[in-house]
């Protein structure tokens, strides 16, 4: 067989395919996304909007969460606001994609329960400089203000709004300090930890603790005997903006 | 040399002057501080390192750095065993449990020596309770 330029350069190109193609494709498959049904822990939440939207007025596990975690309190101002857990006043400003009209009465004008999403693919730790949040094995979205620079990106790339940051000092604005938790810093982004440090304690998250009403159940959704894994598996629910492909393991039972 | 006289009592003068802080705290008796830490005021003896020679006074940033990021980025909480004591890897809860004066103890070395660590714009010192 005659080897000529032609053939010569077809050949070295298809070698090179076979040899870099196995790379690519796995360097592709590998961004970090989490697949369900791996085992091990996957800590999600599940709010049941049917009882949570009966108590419009109710802010038991706001208070708790921001007691708990030294959140200051900025008496409503929204520049200077920093938000853990709270009430978002209208159904389709949380689910906006969610375009069935008219929605049913018990939704329709009812405040909506968010948090941090803990994005299975969370948007915020692709765009740190710093690593200063990360997700964790167990799914966490976890913070590190220590490393935190107060950049912002990550409150940009959020989608959800679950991150704050601290454009004053925050520790005069913190009405009752609890001293086994920090303060965070001015120039620092913070939101909602999942309560990692109860869950070490083998504790619940202090909102679902202190929810009322039964409207928060908190577990491991890879555990198939876990109450939210019980709910997701039972109930019809609905998660925010999953169109976006963050994967949130914040679920709503509607 | 011209202007001899000039040029040695100018520099006299130079010298002095871009010396002041210098010689003001040596005549003011500040020119040496001896660092006056607290001891707990608890009674305990025992710290979870050594800190004889010095040794605590080296390292204790770098024990803990490596607390911060066993806790905080590995979510790892294991305990110090000292004499059969578990310590948490806690600056508020270990550490502050003993020196529960931040004045009488992190303040009286780090103010004279010019060290400003960033602790303490988060962590809650015991008497910010």
């Amino acid at each position: 067989m005659r080897h000529d330029r032609r053939a010569f350069l077809g050949n070295a190109a298809a070698g090179a395919m076979v040899v870099t193609s196995g790379a690519a494709l796995t360097s592709c498959a590998d961004t970090g996304h989490y697949e369900p049904g791996k085992g091990g822990t996957r800590w999600a939440m599940v709010v049941d909007l049917r009882k949570c939207a009966e108590h419009e007025d109710c802010r038991a596990c706001t208070q708790a969460c921001h007691k708990t975690h030294n959140v200051p309190d900025f008496e409503g101002d929204p520049l200077h606001e920093i938000k853990w857990i709270w009430k978002e006043p209208k159904f389709d400003h949380v689910f906006p994609s969610f375009e069935n009209h008219p929605l049913p009465a018990h939704i329709r004008k009812k405040p909506v329960l968010v948090l941090c999403n803990h994005c299975d693919n969370p948007p915020c730790v692709r765009v740190c400089p710093t690593k200063a949040t990360w997700r964790r094995e167990d799914g966490i979205v976890m913070m590190d203000w220590h490393r935190c620079i107060g950049c912002r990106y990550c409150v940009v790339a959020c989608p959800y709004g679950s991150r704050s940051f601290n454009w004053v000092n925050p520790r005069p604005y913190v009405k009752e300090m609890t001293p086994d938790f920090p303060t965070r810093m001015k120039g620092v982004v913070e939101k909602c930890t999942l309560c990692e440090k109860r869950l070490s304690q083998n504790l619940l998250p202090a909102c679902v603790e202190a929810c009322p009403h039964g409207a928060l159940a908190f577990g491991n959704l890879e555990d198939p005997n876990s109450e939210v894994a019980k709910i997701v598996a039972t109930e019809f629910t609905i998660r925010r903006k999953p169109d976006l492909g963050t994967e949130p393991e914040v679920y709503y039972v509607v | 040399m011209y202007d001899a006289g000039k040029i040695v009592l100018g520099l006299a003068v130079f010298v002095g002057v871009s010396a002041f802080p210098i010689w003001y705290n040596i005549a003011a008796g500040k020119g040496a501080y001896a660092v006056q830490l607290e001891p707990p005021p608890n009674g305990t003896k025992q710290c979870v390192a050594e800190t004889a020679n010095g040794y605590m006074r080296a390292e204790h940033m770098h024990i803990l750095d490596e607390w911060r990021n066993m806790v905080v980025r590995d979510g790892k909480r294991p305990k110090v065993t000292v004499d059969g004591v578990h310590y948490d890897y806690s600056l508020s809860k270990t550490c502050m449990n003993c020196h529960s004066n931040k004045e009488k103890f992190c303040d009286s070395c780090h103010t004279p020596a010019g060290v400003a660590p960033a602790c303490w714009d988060c962590h809650v010192a015991p008497e910010d309770k």
